[in-house]
């Protein structure tokens, strides 16, 4: 499913956050949202799932817009926010059960897909675990296992491994890489992280509000003569502020 | 979505507020033992200065402790009210408020869903309560009050819920909440008819009176005694469904988009 921003503005009180952001989103393919902190990510986050709402342009989900049939858009659409956002005195279960309830999942087929999913996401023992016990990488696991419980096509995730350790933060990638190949699922990555951009991914880099490159790494790397895309990305950056 | 979806939400949200109110099971037993004190302990101290002579709806002379039972009962809502929205601005902070928000359920009835399930907690123990009160302490309404009271309950509930909520918008930081016990909690119900006949009020000082008489959780108060003792107080229910109306559409529209910072986004 195609995914299109069109020309999002935001602004707080009177200072543009974000300016003309326009992008399209490959059918199943990773694309990393790139920016320093303060680049306008998680407003860009807010738009894109209804917590902030859009002043200016709009969001297509398969043709789909986020202004006139935003439940539409909100069914084909799982997020992991940058905060945990499971209720910790609850057991995973009981917390992908919720999940599955605020998108109207009658009970049986919830609890199988609750059950499929947590087996997908090597999560099935720690189904009775009350979150507040499970570590960082598991819990960032069940977030995204409660992302997909409804069969979303677009994955979205800000800053998904915040607090992670390194050994954490690579496999929470891989493991997102899996799901994009194996479930044809549209990823969004949003990062500051560098290094948490593989080399075939679309980059989309976001400094102060403003969409400055929209391409793979690699052709970004080679229309500005960096080395590299931590090289690029900096280069890139600076010239903006300059 | 279809009325299934709504449904299969409106349960969830039930079960999952009945989840998490059996996990805190302590909150349970200390939302009972306050208003016990004060049917025990207070009203053993006040019954022979607090007079009550016979008012609507009582047909005969009763005891202070039959008295202050309706009282208490709103007492359990309004504290678990306010106890949910200390909950709510801890959600937002923690960011699961989000998950209910990105539902693709339209956000009004996402928000009157939880007041509801939260409202049905506090029903639960407000039974809970009478059952005591009738058992423990001789406080014996008819059985038929009892069932007559539900909506009246229900109706208590969703306004103080609605209330909490509007706060839940108002406070930026958990640590404001102590405000709350101060400039919302213990105003509201010192200044209605839970503890004492407004008659005793008025003798006492007009202008406390006239306070009372503006503050919603006094006709609250008065719609759960007249429907405890199967009689109707038209003039209070109306009020309180009323001002149900409007907080609730406050507080809906406090959870708009366009309200970024109670939502806890970060503007960047």
């Amino acid at each position: 499913m195609n995914v299109q921003a069109l020309d999002i503005g935001y602004r707080y009180r009177h200072d543009p956050v974000l300016q003309e952001v326009s992008f399209t989103l490959a059918s199943g393919r990773f694309h990393a949202l790139l920016g320093p902190n303060g680049a306008g990510k998680s407003t860009l986050f807010g738009l894109l799932t209804r917590l902030l709402a859009l002043q200016q342009g709009d969001l297509l989900l398969g043709g789909r817009s986020l202004r006139r049939q935003p439940a539409a858009v909100m069914r084909h659409m799982g997020v992991v926010f940058q905060q945990n956002a499971l209720d910790l005195d609850l057991s995973v279960m009981q917390n992908l059960l919720y999940h599955a309830a605020l998108h109207g999942m009658p009970p049986r087929e919830a609890r199988r897909r609750c059950a499929e999913e947590l087996e997908r996401q090597r999560l099935d023992m720690h189904a009775r675990t009350p979150v507040r016990r499970l570590n960082g990488g598991h819990r960032r696991r069940v977030e995204i296992a409660r992302a997909l419980l409804h069969g979303p096509a677009l994955l979205l995730l800000d800053e998904a491994t915040a607090g992670l350790d390194l050994d954490s933060r690579t496999a929470l990638n891989a493991h997102v890489r899996d799901l994009c190949r194996e479930r044809g699922l549209t990823v969004l990555w949003a990062t500051h992280l560098i290094e948490e951009v593989g080399d075939g991914d679309r980059v989309l880099v976001l400094h102060r509000g403003r969409l400055l490159a929209d391409e793979t790494g690699e052709a970004l790397c080679r229309r500005h003569g960096g080395t590299s895309l931590t090289e690029t990305f900096h280069s890139l950056t600076r010239e903006a502020v300059a | 979505m279809t009325p299934r979806d709504y449904w299969y939400c409106f349960v969830g949200v039930q079960k999952r507020e009945w989840l998490r109110f059996w996990q805190q099971r302590t909150r349970f037993a200390s939302a009972l033992v306050r208003p016990l004190l004060w049917l025990v302990v207070f009203a053993a101290g006040f019954r022979m200065v607090l007079g009550v002579s016979i008012i609507p709806p009582y047909v005969t002379y009763i005891t202070y402790e039959t008295y202050i039972v309706p009282g208490l009962c709103g007492m359990i809502i309004l504290f678990n009210s306010m106890q949910g929205a200390l909950s709510m601005v801890y959600d937002r902070e923690l960011g699961s408020m989000r998950v209910l928000l990105t539902s693709p359920l339209p956000r009004p009835f996402l928000l009157l869903t939880k007041l509801l399930a939260m409202g049905s907690v506090s029903v639960a123990q407000v039974y809970v309560f009478l059952l005591i009160a009738r058992w423990g302490v001789g406080v014996r309404p008819p059985l038929e009050g009892y069932l007559a009271v539900l909506p009246a309950l229900l109706l208590a509930s969703l306004m103080l819920g609605a209330l909490g909520l509007l706060i839940a918008t108002w406070i930026k930081q958990l640590e404001n909440f102590a405000g709350v016990m101060n400039f919302v909690i213990f105003p509201m119900f010192f200044l209605s008819s839970a503890l004492y006949p407004l008659w005793r009020m008025q003798e006492a000082s007009p202008w406390i009176y006239q306070l009372c008489l503006l503050n919603p959780f006094t006709h609250a108060v008065e719609t759960l005694r007249f429907a405890l003792y199967l009689q109707w107080n038209g003039e209070a229910a109306t009020i309180t469904l009323a001002t149900t109306l409007v907080l609730a559409t406050l507080a809906i529209g406090g959870f708009r988009p366009q309200r970024t910072r109670l939502l806890g986004m970060r503007i960047n």
